[in-house]
């Protein structure tokens, strides 16, 4: 039988309310450690050091708890990179875990709850992990002083070994039963960076092994509990549309069907296993109530964002009568690009476990801001905070998808576990698995959006002044989010990378307007710099075209109140041979861009294939993002970065027609391939200022960098993204 | 229905709807999670095992066509090119994600058992299927050159 809720309900959104409830974890400075709770307690009788950052176990391993999700940035091993540092363990010792869900132990220091974005896991933890791990150093050498009767002093830490020049020696792994029973010290003394073993050096990725033998239990879709049940869930094919009626006659037939439901946002079907739940859910037939969805093309949607280019808007940055200066000028070039939607398209579609017993709830699951996650499914249950448990497994990619801040994958299965109670089924465990389609034409997309500028140009080729409108569905209003990063109204990630730029205009003005409209939007690796570097550096290549000058020397003059990013830049341009002349056939680009507190410069090389289409053979990358903590990875991550801004770039695009979405999977969003691969080389400057993220920062000067390359060759300069729209791919 | 077919090296029997893509009875039936699903329409390469040695996608390859068929998934993908494969793939820190890398280093292994000294274009061809959203692929590049290396000495 099928089990209805009387009427659809609309998820809950938290609350500011509940967002200053859920901060409030944070106040009071990083914790490093916390006093012994009775787990911890019995812990150490048993000859474990349990700490909330490390862990050190008898037989010798020391586990480093990840506050952060680790989706492939690099992120656990990161943070063990400095802890290993710290304690002097060795690379072999140490073990990768993901922290659970606990706002008083695991908050992210730049955003008040525990989550994991904006490139900022590194920033915020730096200190807080290097003193955990100095903490957990000075606790074992004071334990071993005591057992060994010298002074603690004298006693000194390598790999992973404590000894003493009488002989005495023991491993970490020895001492932490005793090392547990220490007082925490308040502020342990931390290495000066000469003293660095791994920091700025190396430390291979730990989480490596697995992913190379199809470990067991590590992501959420091979996660298993006694008594799963596996779950599809038919949503609306338009944003914003909801059930009028549903026949689920044919789906129940389906062998290994369980039962069928209809929730907030959709029809579940629960199934003994996965096949099943997609097969049966083919199967259903739905009528949706469309009369609050969106219907419209995105053509449609881009002329109205268009318009609202034309106007004036909400203002971002505004130095002076700009339009006084423009008629001012002796030229005024005016641009206008267009940017579509683009789905993050992560390789493990989204996907939760979960199980609720009518007092406590569990979930397992790649959980980005787990403290809004903890709330919903707290909220939508009706338990109390504490009797709802999250537990962080490794996530398959997300490139921001998994950081809703409306929290919809745990909302939906709390839906669906608070229904089939209601039924009165047995407590099972369900795991709801999203298809590729699922994923792809759910929404949560890059904001597609307009921009218009106006660039003034005296009679000697100097910028004037730069007027700049940008149009799109603000990420940020509506949501949890809104007090904290809207304080005046403002949408900064929409416009981020462009009204902050650094290049020394003598007047810029930027206005922004919000589209409306049901289809969700999200946070895409690097937000807002996607479309604003891609504006803000080809423009100035534009502008370098007008004026008849270098595209690197016309940035170097631009930028001369800005060292780090212009080091960047000459360091790229000297790598990739600038100034040198190119092969037959090859043509140079350019871009600068600073996001995310790092500065990335990316010299590209393009050619042409005989039909016609580009080819991009080689990008030379320079990137300062402080203390290199882990230089492979910085590396690694600059590599994906800029071939993921490719893939995207070149081809990629999320369109709707009449509200349906077109690109569903990955034979129409067609990723980036290994034959698409340009060669990369990275250079990483030798930077002492504190470490700021490299997730992101990679991505946003590839399109533009690009684009320059191709006006370089061709003289023609694209607007509307992707290239495909210019026959180039 | 009952199928019964080899997979590493076992007989097995599944007992599953005829119409069950391989992914799925791997993964639920037989609890081999290793073989990831990507994307249902064998766009990706992310669920690749080995039918017979060539490498197949098993999210489109039915349960109902496998009655004595040897298949090799991940779990136990052994011999010369996949030991080169997977030390490569460590001694570069391949994976980011790792979601893909089961299906790029079957790929990969099925790549170099055929061919010891694969080029770049060889590469190309062999691999184009494979999508990894981390772009992993200039490491994907160096490590398969690596393997062949491997092999070699």
């Amino acid at each position: 039988m099928l089990h209805l809720l009387q009427k659809p309900l609309e998820a809950p959104k938290p609350s500011r309310r509940t967002f200053l409830k859920m901060s409030a974890g944070a106040v009071g400075g990083l914790i490093i450690a916390a006093k012994m709770p009775n787990a911890a307690k019995a812990a150490a009788d048993a000859g474990e050091f349990v700490q909330p950052f490390v862990h050190i176990r008898p037989d010798n391993t020391v586990v480093v708890l990840s506050k952060h999700l680790d989706k492939g940035q690099g992120t656990a091993n990161g943070l063990a990179t400095l802890v290993a540092d710290e304690l002097d363990a060795s690379h072999e010792q140490i073990l990768l875990e993901l922290a659970p869900s606990n706002p008083q132990l695991y908050a992210n220091s730049l955003f008040g709850v525990q989550g994991t974005g904006g490139s900022t896991a590194m920033p915020n933890a730096f200190m807080q992990y290097r003193q955990a791990g100095a903490a957990a150093k000075a606790m074992v050498v004071s334990a071993a002083a005591k057992e060994w009767g010298v002074p603690a002093g004298e006693i000194t830490v390598s790999g992973g070994v404590v000894s003493h020049s009488s002989g005495k020696s023991a491993t970490l792994g020895e001492l932490a039963g005793l090392a547990a029973n220490e007082d925490v010290p308040a502020e342990p003394a931390l290495k000066t960076p000469d003293q660095w073993v791994y920091i700025g050096k190396s430390f291979p990725r730990k989480d490596v092994k697995n992913k190379t033998v199809g470990a067991p239990n590590t992501y959420t879709i091979d996660f298993n509990r006694e008594g799963m049940l596996t779950a599809t869930v038919a949503r609306s094919p338009r944003f914003g549309g909801t059930v009028k009626s549903f026949d689920a006659t044919e789906a129940k037939k389906v062998a290994g069907v369980v039962d069928i439901f209809q929730i907030p946002n959709g029809v579940a079907v629960v199934a003994e296993s996965t096949w099943p739940a997609i097969k049966a859910r083919d199967l259903l037939e739905i009528e949706w109530d469309d009369s609050a969805a969106e219907t419209r093309s995105t053509d449609a949607m881009m002329t109205e964002l268009k318009d609202m280019t034309t106007k004036p808007g909400l203002k971002v940055r505004e130095d002076g009568d700009v339009d006084a200066a423009l008629d001012a000028s002796a030229k005024v070039m005016e641009i206008d690009y267009d940017f579509p939607f683009l789905a993050h398209g992560a390789m493990e579609p989204l996907d939760i476990v979960g199980e609720f017993d009518g007092e406590t709830a569990q979930f397992w699951f790649g959980s980005q801001i787990p403290t809004i996650d903890h709330n919903v499914a707290s909220t939508i249950l009706g338990i109390p905070f504490e009797k709802v448990s999250i537990n962080t497994l490794w996530a398959g990619g997300s490139f921001g998808r998994r950081a809703q801040g409306d929290a919809h994958p745990v909302s939906e299965i709390s839906f669906l576990l608070k229904a089939m109670r209601e039924a009165g089924m047995d407590p099972r465990p369900v795991k709801i698995v999203w298809t590729r389609e699922d994923d792809m034409a759910g929404g949560y997309y890059r904001p597609m959006s307009a921009h218009k500028i106006k660039v003034g140009l005296d009679g000697d080729g100097n910028v004037t002044a730069v007027k700049y409108n940008i149009a799109a569905k603000s990420i940020i209003k509506g949501t949890a989010f809104e007090p904290m990063l809207m304080p005046n109204g403002v949408d900064h990630n929409m416009t981020e990378g462009a009204s902050d730029t650094t290049y020394s205009f003598p007047m810029m003005n930027m206005d922004q307007a919000f589209q409306e409209t049901p289809v969700p939007v999200l946070w895409w690796r690097s937000v807002g710099h996607t479309h604003t570097a891609y504006v803000m550096e080809t423009m100035i290549d534009r502008i370098a075209k007008e004026t008849g000058k270098d595209p690197v020397a016309l940035r170097l003059e631009l930028l001369k109140d800005d060292p780090r990013k212009t080091n960047v830049l000459k360091l790229a341009a000297e790598k990739a041979g600038w100034d040198t002349p190119l092969p037959e056939g090859r043509h140079r680009g350019v871009a600068v861009h600073k996001s995310f507190g790092s500065y990335v410069a990316e010299v590209v090389e393009i050619s042409f294939r005989e039909d016609g289409t580009v080819k991009v053979e080689k990008v030379t990358a320079a990137v300062d993002c402080g203390v290199p903590v882990n230089p492979d990875n910085i590396r690694a991550q600059v590599e994906g970065g800029i071939g993921y801004g490719l893939g995207a770039i070149l081809r990629n695009q999320v369109t709707l027609s009449d509200g349906y979405v077109e690109e569903t999977n990955f034979d129409t969003y067609e990723s980036l391939r290994i034959s698409d691969m340009p060669e990369i080389d990275v250079h990483i400057v030798a930077s002492t200022e504190a470490p700021t993220g490299i997730g992101e920062p990679g991505t946003p000067p590839i399109g533009p960098a690009v684009a320059n390359a191709i006006a370089a060759a061709k003289d023609e300069w694209i607007t509307s993204l992707p290239f495909t729209k210019a026959g180039l791919v | 229905m009952s199928v019964t077919l080899k997979i590493n090296g076992e007989t097995r029997t599944l007992d599953a709807d005829p119409e069950s893509p391989l992914l799925w009875a791997l993964r639920d039936e037989l609890g081999m999670t290793g073989t990831k699903f990507g994307c249902g329409i064998a766009s990706c390469g992310a669920c690749t095992v080995h039918w017979d040695g060539m490498p197949i996608r098993s999210c489109q390859t039915m349960v109902g066509d496998l009655e004595g068929a040897e298949i090799t998934t991940i779990e136990g993908v052994n011999g010369k090119a996949a030991k080169a494969v997977q030390e490569a793939w460590n001694e570069l820190d391949v994976p980011q994600c790792g979601y893909c890398q089961s299906g790029q280093i079957m790929a990969a292994t099925a790549l170099l058992t055929d061919t010891p000294k694969p080029t770049d274009e060889d590469i190309d061809a062999a691999m184009d299927g494979n999508v990894c959203r981390c772009a992993t692929y200039a490491r994907i590049r160096k490590a398969i050159h690596a393997a062949a290396d491997k092999m070699e000495a």
